[in-house]
């Protein structure tokens, strides 16, 4: 049954207890995991670079992010003489809050009994769980948006209007291939997403030798979609434009400083483990694995997931170039939305069960994408000769 | 309270909690970090020379016409949902009204193509 079992019986101490004890619990674990994800990054990258990376504070340099955030702590903290000061002093709230909460929808593992009360290992398991996700990540656009605003400065305005387009632009997409996750899942709720997940993938009455995840039941291309679009949503490179250090000195956080400045750089570290906890929900099945040693083993895989993605982000942001502003809006646009809304329109055709209806929408797609492709060489012809002609109209006069 | 409150409820906390820690944090450092008033150092960044003109210029309008048509794809993410959960027991007549509803917005989405909105120059 999705929810929480823990608020089945009346609210009492006990639970009251259980669940201050829970969000404890995420606080310090994405704190703790996004000072390791600031070295992890910094690490990797390094020897990726073929260098050392930090090594000097702690062993192999692990108290590195503890010692920056510390230093960040006794910087001064200049407020612009341009900045509209409530806003300039809200943006960095803003951009952190939601990304602590995102944290607190992930399931990491089954449920557990403490003090005979049984509960998830997740703070929250509402039934407008995945629309939390969508709707948190709306809010960090503001948070980016008001910091660039608010600045008085041009540098921040330019990666504020980047950033707003940029990251509504995906936005859009990954919504859509949230839509394919729901498809199958038929359910908000987090856990019963990460759940729905279990066993070996079925498909025509034969059991293939994969995995059930989602990732394999959506046909591969909505996790491909969600995987991209997340990493704009992040401004992680390659879609970094937001904050283009060689173009626009940093973007919407140049005028921030001190602790200011700090909180951007939590938050962008805090939504790249989050969103990777989303992303293993969705797609990689939570903490589905086989048991180890007859004992069920969730939170185990989920982190093992959990670092595959953290690396992956790390190694994207290691070997690809920056986009161009075009390149980034044909790709959302042009690619991404129609890509995912046909392959939403064909989840669903199969999840209804019928043939007639998944050879429907495929011959539909396909005429589709046909008539698509048609309608646009039209209009790229019509300027072709259009442009001919005032060349040779200019070749008269 | 039902099971659905509650939840909202411990959001509701653990964000209070969020923004409390942050607060808490900026307070701390404003207490513990030094301040040095100096004119100088609240002119806007602009690489080092003095900055020219205003601070809030203006910027291309694409920016904000990809924001129109992001509201029309927000707004369809938000009708689809509903109908994605259920789509198993609304079965092929969900499947046709939904496919109708689609192919509308990808026509909006084609128009919009067609007339230049989308070419970044």
């Amino acid at each position: 049954m999705p929810g929480d079992p823990l608020f089945n019986n009346g609210l009492n101490l006990a639970v009251a207890l259980i669940v201050i004890i829970k969000a404890i619990i995420v606080f310090v674990v994405v704190l703790v995991s996004v000072l390791f994800m600031v070295m992890f990054e910094r690490k990797v990258i390094g020897h990726m670079q073929n260098r050392i990376g930090p090594n000097r504070a702690g062993p192999f340099g692990s108290l590195q992010s503890l010692a920056d955030g510390t230093k960040l702590f006794f910087k001064e903290a200049l407020l612009p003489a341009k900045a509209d000061k409530r806003i300039y002093r809200l943006a960095p709230i803003l951009a952190v809050v939601p990304a602590f909460l995102v944290f607190s929808i992930v399931p990491i593992g089954g449920t557990i009994t403490i003090a005979h009360h049984v509960t998830r290992l997740q703070l929250v398991d509402p039934p407008w769980g995945i629309l939390f996700m969508l709707m948190l990540s709306s809010i960090a656009v503001y948070g980016v948006m008001l910091a660039g605003w608010s600045s008085g400065s041009k540098y921040p305005l330019l990666g504020a209007v980047r950033a707003s387009a940029q990251m509504i632009s995906y936005e859009a997409a990954m919504g859509l291939s949230i839509a394919a996750v729901v498809v199958l899942s038929g359910s908000l709720h987090t856990s019963a997403i990460a759940s729905g997940q279990h066993g070996l993938l079925h498909f025509r009455n034969h059991t293939v030798p994969l995995p059930a995840w989602n990732l394999f039941r959506t046909w591969v291309v909505p996790f491909i979609i969600f995987m991209i679009a997340v990493t704009a949503e992040m401004h992680r490179p390659p879609f970094d434009l937001v904050e283009a250090e060689e173009e626009i000195a940093g973007g919407f956080n140049a005028e921030y400083s001190s602790l200011g400045f700090a909180l951007f750089y939590l938050a962008e570290f805090m939504n790249v483990v989050t969103m990777s906890g989303v992303t293993v929900t969705l797609f990689l099945g939570g903490p589905d694995g086989p048991r180890i040693l007859g004992h069920s083993v969730g939170p185990f895989w989920f982190v093992l997931k959990l670092f595959a993605f953290l690396y992956t982000y790390v190694w994207l942001r290691a070997t690809l170039p920056r986009f161009r502003y075009d390149q980034l809006m044909d790709l959302g646009w042009k690619r991404l939305i129609p890509a995912s809304l046909g392959m939403l329109l064909f989840v669903a055709a199969v999840r209804t069960g019928s043939r007639g209806w998944v050879i429907g929408v495929m011959v539909g797609l396909v005429v589709g994408a046909i008539a698509l492709m048609r309608a646009l060489s039209v209009g790229a012809r019509t300027t072709e000769v259009e442009a001919a002609s005032i060349a040779r109209a200019g070749r008269r006069a | 309270m039902s099971s659905f409150l509650r939840s909202y409820l411990t959001v509701a906390i653990f964000a209070g909690a969020a923004v409390v820690l942050v607060v808490l944090m900026l307070g701390l450092g404003s207490l513990l970090r030094p301040t040095r008033p100096q004119a100088q150092k609240y002119i806007a960044y602009e690489s080092g020379v003095d900055p020219v003109g205003e601070g809030w210029s203006q910027s291309q309008i694409r920016y904000y016409v990809f924001a129109l048509l992001f509201v029309m794809f927000d707004v369809e993410t938000v009708f689809i949902l509903p109908w994605a959960v259920r789509v198993k027991v609304l079965g092929s007549y969900g499947l046709i009204e939904a496919t109708a509803f689609i192919v509308i917005l990808a026509l909006g989405l084609l128009y919009a193509w067609r007339k230049g909105v989308l070419r970044w120059v």
